[in-house]
């Protein structure tokens, strides 16, 4: 069972949250300018590695607080959490 | 049949009050109806804001996570980092939310009257603990999960505020008291009916 450390409420079962998806997606400036494969881009593209992920998880049945979580996708294991105006933490001898 | 005008529990139907386990698990549940319920949202690092709610209520927010604070006849649990939810005696909500919003008139925050949308399930009893350890994942050991301490979380899938509202060595303790939507009230009341007999 994958248990997820909620930066407030603590370690909890991952039932209690919900993945928001791939995390650090800039919105590209001038919208209404870039030619659709940008947009794209931007929309619909995600990493999708093996590996450390940068994810955002959101505490739903809990404090519905959002926070980022470092996962292992490989191993589902938790590498780090920080929250939403944190940036992402240096994790030695692991890319993203 | 319910009587128009007059105000209805949200398990009225469910015969609940007193029941007690015939398992031979030492516990039974009762429901505390119209316990008044008020959710406050504010900034914590905003000394202004918590000075104001203190004179409003004389009461200390709590700050840290999972955890409650008292000053009779209000309590306050903690739900978020900017959000609480103050817990009063029937028919008294309304003149906390008055007081609060005459309070924090000038600051940023919201006060909202939830007492009709959750009923509270009262546990209590040596295997409280066991029973809920059925539906629920937090670790319920009274090391990691005692007096006051207050959790957001799920029992049986139905989201719950649970709170521990007296200790092992109380009388009749540990008692919970399990905050639950009013629409998932039947199917939890009916979960822990099943559970503890």
């Amino acid at each position: 069972m994958l248990r997820i450390p909620c930066p407030w409420c603590g370690e909890r079962d991952v039932g209690e949250f919900h993945c928001g998806g791939e995390a650090h997606i800039a919105r590209p400036s001038g919208a209404d300018t870039i030619d659709d494969d940008a947009w794209a881009e931007y929309l619909f593209m995600r990493q999708n590695p093996k590996g450390s992920h940068h994810e955002r998880w959101s505490h739903a049945h809990g404090c519905r607080r959002w926070f980022h979580v470092v996962r292992d996708t490989d191993s589902d294991q938790v590498l780090a959490v920080y929250l939403m105006n944190e940036a992402p933490p240096d994790l030695p001898g692991r890319s993203s | 049949m319910a009587e128009p005008g007059k105000i209805r529990s949200a398990l009225a139907h469910c015969a609940i009050d007193g029941v007690v386990a015939k398992s031979g698990l030492d516990a039974s549940i009762s429901e505390q109806a119209f316990v008044g319920k008020v959710v406050l949202r504010g900034n914590p690092s905003d000394s202004e804001f918590l000075a104001t709610v203190r004179g409003a209520l004389e009461l200390d927010l709590p700050l840290a996570p999972n955890t409650s604070s008292e000053t009779p006849p209000v309590s306050a649990l903690w739900l978020g980092p900017d959000e609480w939810m103050l817990i009063c005696a029937p028919g008294s909500e309304a003149a906390v939310v008055d007081s609060l919003n005459a309070a924090l008139a000038e600051g940023h925050s919201t006060v909202v009257d939830v007492s009709d949308a959750y009923t509270v399930l009262r546990l209590s009893g040596p295997a409280s603990r066991t029973i809920l350890a059925k539906g629920c994942a937090l670790d319920l050991h009274p090391r990691a999960f005692a007096f006051g301490d207050v959790a957001r979380t799920m029992i049986a899938k139905a989201d719950v505020i649970l709170h521990q509202t007296a200790d092992e060595t109380d009388d009749g303790g540990p008692v919970f008291d399990v905050y639950v939507a009013r629409s998932f009230a039947d199917y939890l009341w009916r979960w822990f009916d099943k559970i503890i007999n």
